[in-house]
């Protein structure tokens, strides 16, 4: 395999934690944001801040990134998540733009340019491992009491505020949760690329995040995992003309249908299992079975 | 008198934003849901005015009105083919947001496609309509007009509201809407009533913020987040909140824009956004920001 591939893999690799973060908050307690992009440049830009001109070894530039990006997550969700969900809404639009362009206007870090050279070294077995624990993290996480009571705010939240769920403390977790992942993710985009530009988490971005969640299926984390794998590598793929304003169009209309259609997603609320599998397959198997045994009569 | 030629551009770029913003909040105060798509008619009829000024008739009242048109039909053709049906199914609230988010990439993609990203800049006649000297402050025509036309505009939507009888079937709605579906209104006529007239000012603002910035795909999206900061600055869901909001925003800008610096203007606007929601997320003229469940 060249190396080509293995870049766009690692990419996919790079954004799918990204997805699983919007997952945790959309797909799961029912928030929905629309500036997660710009946590991912949270990340990105403190970890190569810390690599770059602090000297920091890379995992504790990454680790740095993360803890940055879920506190301005709790930071912005304290105040909003009290409020009415549009507030919510609302603020992390303004708080994903507001940071873009503050960074594209902070000569510090490179303005609109961007920042090089901010230290590299990230591989796909390294992404790889990442994310590979990061699902086995999140999946145990959603199975866990605070899983659950996520999934009941989304399902219903007056019923879940009956059952004593302190809503607000939970809708806070998953915000957390979810900010970590974008901001990890954005500090692993930084050093696996070597630069950040401001573009790069852009408010396209972040919508693209959100439309990938809802064509997984809300309330899938199996789901969100085959959309990223599917539809991140889809730009690299459709790199000619204006393939990539059509793939936009096509988003678009998607999200409208499915809304319209099948608001559940690809997925719905089921997981994609290996019991699951088998069951499938046993299933298929049986109908051959019953099948031949009817031939035979 | 650079002071007065700033705020008298400020308050023109802030009655634009007041159209906007007025109609989004009325829609918002009916439906309690967050119209993404609003930007796709400000794009649209910004365009449609940048068409009809530079190959038919260079003439700006024609050209409003053309706007206007477009633009009420636009937003009512978005409520009955996406809002409609999820609204009959009673779907959960940000189903319709990112209904209109979804919608709102659509377009400007489509606009980038089919009449390419490049500015397109409104023909010179328009934009050079001469300047009125006040003491040694130098004031734009086009500026007035564009005041003076939101002024009546939104002077109108608020007679409308206060006297007529569809004025009054909004305010009982926008109190709560199955109440008033019992009380025999036909909130779905009422809901397509406000579509209409939120497209209409959304169109004419459209048609200013071609004039003033140029049409281009991104203007519309850009303008909503504008209609957003005004409208939580005013108090989401208030009328008077959101025109006061959106004034005090667009003179805001424009004086961080002459004083300060341009290229913070929009940073400026974001951060104020962000602050308002960490102090005082109700707004200057919002009542109640808990959610009723």
């Amino acid at each position: 395999m060249n190396s080509y591939w293995i870049g766009i893999m690692t990419q996919t690799g790079i954004y799918l934690l990204a997805v699983l973060g919007v997952c945790i908050l959309t797909g799961f307690t029912g928030l929905f944001s629309f500036g997660h992009a710009g946590f991912m440049a949270i990340g990105g830009y403190v970890s190569a801040i810390a690599v770059k001109f602090g000297d920091l070894p890379l995992p504790v530039g990454l680790l740095l990134g993360t803890a940055a990006a879920a506190l301005v997550g709790i930071a912005i969700g304290t105040p909003t998540l009290k409020l009415r969900g549009d507030y919510f809404l609302i603020a992390t639009l303004g708080i994903g733009e507001a940071i873009r362009m503050i960074l594209e206007n902070w000569e510090f870090v490179g303005g609109a340019k961007g920042l090089t050279d901010v230290g590299s070294g990230i591989s796909f077995p390294l992404v790889l491992c990442i994310d590979i624990l990061v699902i086995f993290m999140l999946a145990n996480f959603l199975r866990s009491k605070h899983g659950r009571n996520c999934i009941a705010i989304r399902e219903n939240e007056t019923a879940a505020r009956a059952m004593g769920i302190n809503i607000f403390r939970y809708k806070l977790l998953a915000m957390g949760i979810s900010c970590a992942l974008a901001g990890l993710a954005g500090a692993l985009l930084g050093h696996y690329m070597n630069y950040l530009q401001p573009t790069m988490f852009n408010s396209v971005k972040s919508n693209e995040l959100l439309i990938m969640v809802i064509m997984g299926g809300f309330g899938s984390l199996t789901g969100s995992i085959i959309s990223a794998l599917i539809l991140v590598p889809l730009p690299e793929v459709l790199r000619i003309g204006s393939a990539q304003e059509w793939r936009m169009v096509v988003y678009g209309l998607l999200v409208v249908l499915i809304i319209l259609f099948k608001p559940t997603g690809l997925m719905g609320y089921r997981e994609l299992t290996i019991r699951g599998i088998r069951n499938f397959f046993r299933k298929i198997g049986m109908l051959f079975r019953k099948q031949a045994a009817r031939k035979e009569e | 008198m650079l002071f007065l030629q700033q705020l008298i551009n400020g308050l023109a770029i802030g009655s634009v934003y007041a159209l906007m913003t007025v109609g989004y909040s009325l829609i918002y105060s009916l439906m309690s849901f967050t119209n993404f798509a609003h930007g796709v008619v400000v794009t649209v009829c910004a365009y449609v005015g940048y068409f009809v000024l530079s190959f038919f008739i260079t003439n700006i009242p024609v050209g409003i009105i053309c706007a206007l048109v477009s633009g009420l039909a636009v937003s009512v053709i978005i409520e009955l083919s996406t809002y409609r049906p999820l609204l009959l199914r009673n779907a959960k609230r940000l189903y319709l947001c990112i209904a209109g988010l979804g919608l709102s990439i659509m377009a400007e993609n489509l606009i980038i496609i089919f009449l390419s990203g490049r500015f397109k800049s409104y023909p010179a006649e328009v934009l050079t309509l001469g300047n009125i000297t006040v003491g040694s402050a130098t004031i734009g025509i086009i500026d007035l007009v564009i005041l003076g036309v939101s002024v009546v505009a939104l002077v109108g939507l608020e007679l409308y509201i206060r006297t007529s009888k569809d004025g009054l079937a909004i305010r009982g709605a926008s109190f709560s809407l199955d109440n008033a579906s019992i009380m025999g209104i036909n909130t779905d006529g009422l809901m397509i009533k406000v579509f209409a007239i939120a497209g209409a000012l959304a169109g004419v603002a459209g048609f200013f913020c071609g004039i003033k910035y140029t049409a281009y795909p991104k203007l519309g999206s850009s303008l909503t987040n504008k209609a957003f900061i005004s409208a939580v600055l005013g108090g989401l869901g208030s009328l008077p909140g959101a025109i006061v909001g959106s004034f005090i925003l667009g003179v805001l800008e424009v004086m961080v824009a002459g004083y300060v610096s341009s290229t913070l203007r929009d940073v400026f606007s974001f951060s104020l956004l962000v602050i308002i929601l960490l102090v005082k997320p109700t707004g200057l003229m919002g009542k109640s920001s808990e959610d009723k469940a």
